[in-house]
Parts: C-alpha cells; sequence; structure tokens
C-alpha cells in the first residue's frame, strides 16, 4: 500500500510581483480557478502521483478584525502558497516536478522573496514546504493509479454487463464468472491494467504505530495535570466563550462572486480559508492540542472513507502559519458549496467547533462543542467571509466523486474475490 | 406583542392558502414607469392577508417585488442590500448561478422570454379568482396601476383540476406549517422525519428549524417613526422589514407532454401498462399521486427508510429527488452508545443511508399553476402537436433562496451525483447536458431487487425554463412602509 503525503509552499512575495504573478497563474487555468492540466508553466497531468494541487495568494485583510480585539496588527506579507497531495514521499514528488517542469515552477517562484536565478528549486521548495498540523485522507493507499484504472474497469464493466433481472444466486455466480474472464481477456490484450498494490514502506508503518501509542501515553502523562487544572481549564474556557467577539458581517457580494465563479463546474470543488487564531497562550495551547488530537483521529481512525459522517471530503489539511498566529484551512470536496457547508452545520458542526472556535470571530460556542457552526447564519457568513479564492485547481481525475471511486474500488475487489457468499454476489452485481 | 403570536392579518393570504377556491388565476410582471404614481399604488391596493374569510372571497391579490423592483421604487440602498444576496442578484443574471441551477443549454437566461437582460420585472401581481370572475377583476386592477407601471408580459393560466401537464397529481407533498408555534424554539436533532416545519423556514422573522432567525433588513426604529413596521422578535428595539414576508420564487417551465409519453411509450414498447409503470418510476407517484414505494392512505405520509435500494422507488425519481424525506440521523439500533456511533460515523450501514442531506432544512411551499391547454396521453402519442404550448408557472415560497429553493434545485434535482447515482440528473427536469470530463446525464437507472441496475439512456429534456425572478413577498404592513417615502431616505 502506498502512503499519501502532502506539502504545503508557502512563500512571501517580493514587492511589486502580484500583479504579474496572478497574471501567470491565472494563464495556467483552462477555465476559471480550475487548471489546464497539460499547461505550458506547470503540467499537472505529467505528475503522475498527484491527486491535488492548489496555487493561492493569502492576503492579510482579515487581520483587521484584531482591531476589534483591541490588539496590535502585524502587517503580514502577502504569500504565495502551493499546495498538493500525492502518492509516496514528497521529496520524490517535488523532485518529479522539478524534472517536468522546472522552468516553470522557476518563472512561479521567481515572484517570491529570496528566489533568485541561480536558486536550487528542489531545496528551495523543501525548504519552503511547511510542517501540516493535521491533515486528512479520505481512503489511505489509495493511488491516483489506482483510481483511474479501476474507473476503466468500471466503464468496461458496466457496458458489457448484461442488465436482465438475475433469477437466482447460481446465475449472479455465473454472471461473474464471466465478467471475470471477460475482465482477463481484456487484461492479456492490453485493453485494462490492474496494477496490484506496492508493499506498504516499512519506515511509514513503523512511524504509524509509534504515533498510536505515542499520543495516547503523552495524554496519560499530561493527564494528571490536566484533570488538577480541569476546573480552571472550563472556568478559562467558559469565560472566554461568553465574552470572545463574534465577527460575522456578511462579505461582500463582489467577493462572494468571485469566490462563486470558480465553484461547481466539476462534481468536486476546493475550498480554501484562512483566520487568526485568538490572541493569547490559552487559544493558542488549545488549538494545537486539538489539531494533535484531529490528526491522530485521522491517521488512525478516519481513514477509509469518511471523516466522521462526511464522506464526501477527499483531502483536508490545517496548517498554521505565521507563528502560529493563523491557521489555513484547505479541502477538496464533492458536490455543491452549499451542501457542502450544511454538511459541515448538519454533520460535523461539532468538530468544526473544536478547532474554529479557537479562531477570532467565530459564531459563539458553549462547551467547545455546541453552538458555533450550528447557528446557521453567522456560520455561512463566516466561512464565505474566510474563503479565499484558490487561483489555481487541479484534480487527476475530474467527473469522478468519492462514491464513484469507492464503489469502482469495491467493484475491483469483488471481482478479485473467488469466494463470495450468494449475497455478498448479489450485491456486487448491483454496483454495476 | 408575545413570542408565540402569528400575525395572521400581516400575512399576505398565499403563504396559509392555496386558493383552491380561486381557480382562476393571472400574473401580471410589472416594470415600474412613473415611480410615485407605483408608490402611490402600491400603498393604497388592498392585498388579501392569511386571516381566514368565509365565504372564501371572491377575488385575492398578492403583491411581490424584486430586488430591481425595490431600486426603481427609490428604496434606499442599505435597505436593499439587507436582503439575502441571492434575491440582491436576482435569478438569470449570473453565470455562476445559471450553472448550479441548471440554467444553461435550452435553459440559459439568454434565451428566456422573461426575467434577464431587459426583461427583469419590478413587480409581480398575481391576482386568483372564482370562475368567471377573473376577467373583470384583471381589467380592473390593469386600470389601476396603468399610470404607475408597464405590464411587462401577462402569465395566463389554466386550471386542470390538480394536475400537472403530464398527466399526474400534483401539489399533494407540502409542509406542514407550524402555525401554532409548537415546536420548541431551539436547536435540536430530529431523528424522524417529520411533515411539520417551522414558520421561520417560510416566514422572515420567526425561529427556523435551526431555531434562529434568517438574515432580513432589520431597520432603526428612527427609519420608522410612525411604527409602520412590526419590531423584531430577536431585537425588539429594531423595526422588521422582513417580517411577516416570504420570498418568491417564478419560474415558468414549458413542458413537452408529445416528448415525454412518446418517450415512455417507447421504453415500454408501446405497452399501455408498462408506459405507465415506467412513468409512475420516473416520478416517484402515480398518475394518481399514490407514491410507489408503498401505498398509504395518506398520500403524504410515508418515507424511504424501507427502500434504501431504491427497488420500489428509484432513487432518483422526482419526489424522491425534491423531497428524501429523511431525518437528520440516519435510524438505527436505540440507545446513547449506538447514537454517538452514528454520529461520529463509525456505523457503516449508516453511512451507507447517509448520502442525502437533512430534508427539513430543505422545504419548500410550492404555490404554482399550470398554464396552456392540457393534452391527453394519446393526444401526446399520435403526435399532432396542437401548437400550444403547456407548462407550470412554478411558484415556491421560503425564508431561504439559498438553503431552500436553490439548494433543492442544484444539490437535489440538477446533480447528477444525488444519493450515490451517476449519469443521470432529475427525470423530468434534466437539461440533459453532458458533463464537463463529457460524460452523460440523460440516463436513468431503475434498481432491481437483484442484478445490476436497469438503465434507460437517450432520455431528451423534457421541461425547458422561460423565465424566472426572485421576489419578496412582503407583509402587507412592510408593503406600505415601502411604498413610502420613509424608505428611500438614507440612515
Amino acid at each position: 500500500m502506498t502512503p499519501q503525503s502532502h506539502f504545503t509552499l508557502v512563500a512571501p512575495l517580493a514587492p511589486g510581483c502580484e500583479a504579474s504573478l496572478r497574471e501567470l497563474l491565472a494563464s495556467m487555468n483552462a477555465t476559471p480557478g480550475t487548471a489546464d492540466p497539460h499547461n505550458s508553466v506547470l503540467p499537472f497531468a505529467a505528475i503522475e502521483r498527484l491527486h491535488f494541487a492548489r496555487l493561492v495568494l493569502l492576503d492579510d485583510a482579515l487581520q483587521v478584525d484584531l482591531d476589534v480585539l483591541g490588539v496590535p496588527r502585524p502587517r503580514l506579507p502577502t504569500v504565495l502558497s502551493f499546495m498538493g497531495d500525492c502518492d509516496g514521499p514528497v521529496h520524490e514528488v517535488l523532485a518529479d516536478m522539478v524534472r517536468c517542469a522546472g522552468d516553470g515552477l522557476r518563472r512561479l517562484f521567481a515572484h517570491c522573496e529570496g528566489f533568485v536565478a541561480d536558486t536550487d528549486l528542489l531545496v528551495w521548495m523543501q525548504a519552503h514546504d511547511r510542517p501540516i498540523a493535521a491533515s486528512y485522507v479520505n481512503w489511505v493507499g489509495r493511488t491516483v493509479l489506482q483510481i483511474k484504472e479501476e474507473s476503466a474497469l468500471q466503464r468496461a464493466l458496466s457496458t458489457t454487463v448484461s442488465r436482465a433481472t438475475v433469477s437466482s444466486a447460481a446465475q449472479a455466480r455465473a454472471l461473474h464468472g464471466e465478467l471475470r474472464s471477460f475482465v482477463n481477456t481484456e487484461a492479456s490484450a492490453g485493453r485494462l491494467v490492474l496494477t496490484p498494490p506496492m508493499a506498504t514502506p516499512l519506515a511509514w508503518q513503523m512511524a504509524k504505530i509509534a504515533h498510536l501509542l505515542a499520543v495516547p501515553l503523552l495524554g496519560l502523562l499530561a493527564m494528571p495535570g490536566l484533570i488538577a487544572f480541569s476546573p480552571l481549564l472550563v472556568y478559562l474556557l467558559r469565560r472566554r466563550e461568553a465574552s470572545d467577539p463574534v465577527i460575522c458581517p456578511r462579505p461582500p457580494v463582489e467577493a462572494l462572486g468571485e469566490l462563486q465563479l470558480l465553484e461547481d463546474i466539476d462534481v468536486s470543488n476546493q475550498y480554501t480559508a484562512i483566520g487568526a487564531v485568538k490572541p493569547g497562550l490559552f487559544r493558542r495551547w488549545l488549538v494545537s492540542g486539538l489539531l494533535v488530537l484531529i490528526n491522530y483521529a485521522c491517521r488512525h481512525v478516519f481513514t477509509c472513507g469518511f471523516l466522521a459522517r462526511v464522506q464526501t471530503i477527499h483531502f483536508a489539511r490545517w496548517v498554521f502559519i505565521n507563528d502560529k498566529t493563523r491557521v489555513l484551512f484547505t479541502s477538496n470536496y464533492d458536490g455543491s458549496h452549499q451542501g457542502y457547508m450544511d454538511d459541515f452545520i448538519n454533520k460535523v458542526a461539532w468538530g468544526l467547533n473544536l478547532v474554529f472556535s479557537n479562531g477570532v470571530g467565530w459564531p459563539r460556542t458553549r462547551w467547545l462543542i455546541l453552538g458555533g457552526a450550528r447557528i446557521e447564519q453567522d456560520f455561512k457568513r463566516y466561512q464565505r467571509r474566510h474563503q479565499v479564492p484558490t487561483q489555481v485547481w487541479y484534480k487527476a481525475y475530474p467527473g469522478l466523486s468519492l462514491h464513484d471511486i469507492t464503489r469502482n474500488q469495491r467493484i475491483r475487489e469483488g471481482l478479485e474475490k473467488t469466494q463470495m457468499s450468494d449475497a455478498q454476489t448479489l450485491a456486487w452485481l448491483r454496483l454495476l | 406583542m408575545s413570542a408565540s403570536t402569528v400575525d395572521v392579518d400581516d400575512i399576505q393570504g398565499l403563504l396559509r392558502f392555496g386558493y383552491k377556491h380561486q381557480t382562476q388565476a393571472s400574473f401580471l410582471l410589472l416594470q415600474v414607469k412613473d415611480r410615485a404614481a407605483a408608490c402611490a399604488w402600491l400603498s393604497s391596493v388592498p392585498v388579501n392577508s392569511a386571516v381566514t374569510v368565509e365565504p372564501p372571497p371572491e377575488t385575492a391579490l398578492q403583491l411581490a417585488l424584486s430586488c430591481a423592483g425595490l431600486q426603481a421604487l427609490g428604496v434606499a440602498e442599505d435597505i436593499v442590500n439587507a436582503f439575502s444576496a441571492e434575491f440582491v442578484l436576482g435569478l438569470g443574471r449570473d453565470s455562476s448561478q445559471a450553472r448550479r441551477l441548471g440554467d444553461v443549454g435550452a435553459n440559459a437566461p439568454e434565451r428566456w422570454q422573461w426575467g434577464s437582460g431587459q426583461r427583469v420585472p419590478h413587480v409581480l401581481v398575481m391576482l386568483y379568482a372564482r370562475p368567471g370572475r377573473l376577467a373583470a377583476f384583471q381589467q380592473l386592477i390593469e386600470e389601476q396601476c396603468a399610470n404607475g407601471f408597464e405590464i411587462l408580459v401577462t402569465l395566463s393560466t389554466s386550471d386542470m383540476d390538480g394536475v400537472e401537464p403530464f398527466g399526474f397529481v400534483d401539489g399533494i407533498s407540502q409542509p406542514k406549517l407550524d402555525w401554532e408555534r409548537t415546536r420548541a424554539v431551539r436547536d435540536q436533532e430530529q431523528l424522524a422525519y417529520s411533515n411539520l416545519s417551522c414558520l421561520g423556514e417560510y416566514l422572515l422573522g420567526y425561529p427556523n428549524e435551526y431555531g434562529g432567525y434568517t438574515d432580513r433588513p432589520l431597520l432603526d426604529p428612527q427609519r420608522d417613526p410612525q411604527a409602520l413596521l412590526p419590531c423584531a422578535e430577536d431585537q425588539p428595539l429594531q423595526a422588521d422589514l422582513g417580517r411577516n414576508g416570504s420570498y418568491l420564487v417564478l419560474r415558468q417551465l414549458r413542458q413537452d407532454v408529445y416528448g415525454f409519453w412518446q418517450f415512455v411509450n417507447a421504453q415500454a414498447a408501446g405497452d399501455a401498462v408498462a408506459r405507465e409503470r415506467l412513468a409512475a418510476a420516473m416520478v416517484g407517484r402515480t398518475m394518481q399521486g399514490e407514491p410507489v414505494v408503498a401505498s398509504t392512505p395518506d398520500l403524504n405520509t410515508f418515507d424511504y427508510q424501507a427502500d434504501p435500494q431504491g427497488v420500489r422507488c428509484p432513487l432518483g425519481a422526482h419526489v424522491r429527488r425534491a423531497n428524501p424525506r429523511n431525518a437528520d440521523l440516519p435510524s438505527g439500533k436505540p440507545g446513547l452508545l449506538a447514537w454517538l456511533k452514528r454520529t461520529l460515523g463509525l456505523d457503516a450501514q449508516a453511512r451507507e443511508q447517509d448520502l442525502v442531506a437533512s430534508t427539513r432544512f430543505h422545504r419548500m411551499l410550492r404555490r404554482g399553476r399550470e398554464y396552456g391547454e392540457p393534452v391527453s396521453i394519446d393526444q401526446a402519442l399520435s403526435g399532432v402537436a396542437s401548437g400550444s404550448e403547456t407548462g407550470l408557472h412554478f411558484i415556491c415560497l421560503g425564508a431561504n433562496l439559498a438553503r431552500q429553493f436553490e439548494f433543492v434545485q442544484s444539490a437535489w434535482l440538477a446533480s447528477t451525483r444525488f444519493d450515490g447515482l451517476r449519469h443521470e440528473s432529475d427525470p423530468l427536469l434534466g437539461t440533459r447536458e453532458p458533463a464537463v470530463d463529457g460524460s452523460p446525464t440523460n440516463e436513468f437507472s431503475l434498481p432491481q431487487a437483484q442484478g445490476p441496475d436497469l438503465r434507460l439512456s437517450g432520455l431528451p429534456q423534457f421541461v425547458t425554463v422561460l423565465g424566472g425572478a426572485y421576489f419578496f413577498l412582503p407583509g402587507i404592513r412592510a408593503l406600505r412602509y415601502l411604498a413610502s417615502s420613509r424608505a428611500k431616505g438614507s440612515p
């Protein structure tokens, strides 16, 4: 099994470069916001192990909310962020990229501070890769190659299968057998390829086990302290929850229009948002601790098809930037923006509140998980106001939703099984 | 004013009544010609309220304003901009919105007969009358508003006796509004589908299903010194311009009855029984209105829990898409632990039933009327088109355009991935335009108890959007306020 990894390059822009960078980014798109996979700057399709990628400009406009809190507002430079989700280790994929698109990447990063003609591209990229506080992968181990091969398999089977009613289990088994031999024929003729999974890297497995044990162990160590101080911590939290200002004005119509222009073109959409962490050590430590827990859950529990009740997120990440004073959140999801936000409210409002209630201006929460995102109108204004237009967005398998991808995977699993119960065989046929 | 009161005398009657006794109806789409005259008429025109009158009135008038209309009347910019973003943008004026709603191809706003470009209506006047009374009533109203307005379009309607042009009994699934305000005003998970819906889902100024108040224009008291407007329940110091009002969506949908029955007939190889069965599967109800999922004495009391695979009622059937009748959380074993498992997504069986958003946040009150000449199935199959078109003036009411009409239209009806489906959108309303990756959207799947889904392909477009607009159906006091000089001044 090939594990997935993520990169988040963040680099401040050199003075006076923003306009020309925006122009260059726009030139990479086929439609507003959606990358042309073969564009001349960075031909994403050539990086075969890349699932999703995006290039975003992040400014500090929302830092204005710090004025409401009466804390000083440091001016932050606008940064270019280049993010991606890929199969295998990041350094290998970055190296691939340098090989396939070195010139284009140089053109992009030439707009960033400190990047000059003789900068070593790969070293520079690695140096600007930010650590990720928490990341979510819908299905750990599912590669781009697998998704594409299984999609081709599904298309082939779906057009071949007889759609007559199956009257008995024996007939279902016979049908399964026929489809198996059909696939074998297609495979030997080279029309279908089903690459077997690679061995799981030992180091990754070891690291996963170590992480699985280390976090609870550290938690156990911290437990006596946490219990002893819990009345104080609860008091500190509740006092803040009662008085933290809620800042949820309506985003301007033009900003909304700019975001909507980039959405609902394919079955999947992108979301990029940024916000300031509430000032003070309490919130800083709280959000850091909670992201450790979320990362833990994503790494060990939510690894095969769902993040709590949400089954429509391909990849998501939370990244601290600017010395942990801001959090960047990105996701790739299926369906419309409105549907995504309703899922957030109705299915995982508690999970959103855990992290984002530590952000400046979040709708009022109670006991860390209640209220907040459930306050529909405040939440919807907040999330749109904090959303940043994604200048360039790439998805390696347009047209495929997670439901499609998972179904295709089950089709292949069922096809490769020699022993299935009657009920399983019938259920498998329904997938076609 | 106590929190539990409902100002029925301030609410326009359409919210409470379908005006079914007034079988004749006509909708006038007006543009402001003379602002002063327009305001004068709007400040005095008799508008029927939601107070029950016995016997039902001979005629009734309802009135709604578009954003362009508010602007044309000179309503202050900050008041206009305090309405929802979707209303302010309007329908048919934005390519992103058109893409979301499936207003592309033959449905594209550029091709509309009204509602886009220079043909955006300002005011919608809805006239309802008992048989034989409409013509005189309409003439009277047209004369009254002639000074202030120009008639952009007159939409006539036909009484098809509760049956829509394809031949199916229509308007059965309606939410039941909580007029008594018995639902607790709090945010509480609902574990069963219920047809009872909070008033705030349809009326601004009342609590909605989240126990909150939907955004609407609230004004400082000095902008309403005569207290024309009710005060806001949640912010009593503010005047509530939204209270007792609702957003109204009007879309003219042409229905190709010939195309529909000819396609279904061809799929059924000309067999009359199979033809009706297939049509019922596409709609999700028989022509008489029986839900195909289960026979019930009350045509509106059922859900799809016993048919998760869509074997009895296809997952993509029109009424299943439009109202999936699910709860906030998939059902499962009783007990706190089982509930927690489902809430955390750890129950695999529950996850299979968790692809569709909770229905209660996406309901609409439908008040549409048919138009044109009815076409029988035999007529449709004979293939000789009568020349006159037929269809539906779709009207729905709701307090939140984005969460109700736009969500249902885009995420449920137009979506090619509703409930895990593929290559198909709504069997009646779909545009059949291929997806960006070129994959078809003109199929319809019929799951079988055993074996792969049956799939129909090559569905033509049966319904075409010919026009549309978003309106605000104000409370009657709010209407008078908007027509007054008070609404014009800046703060």
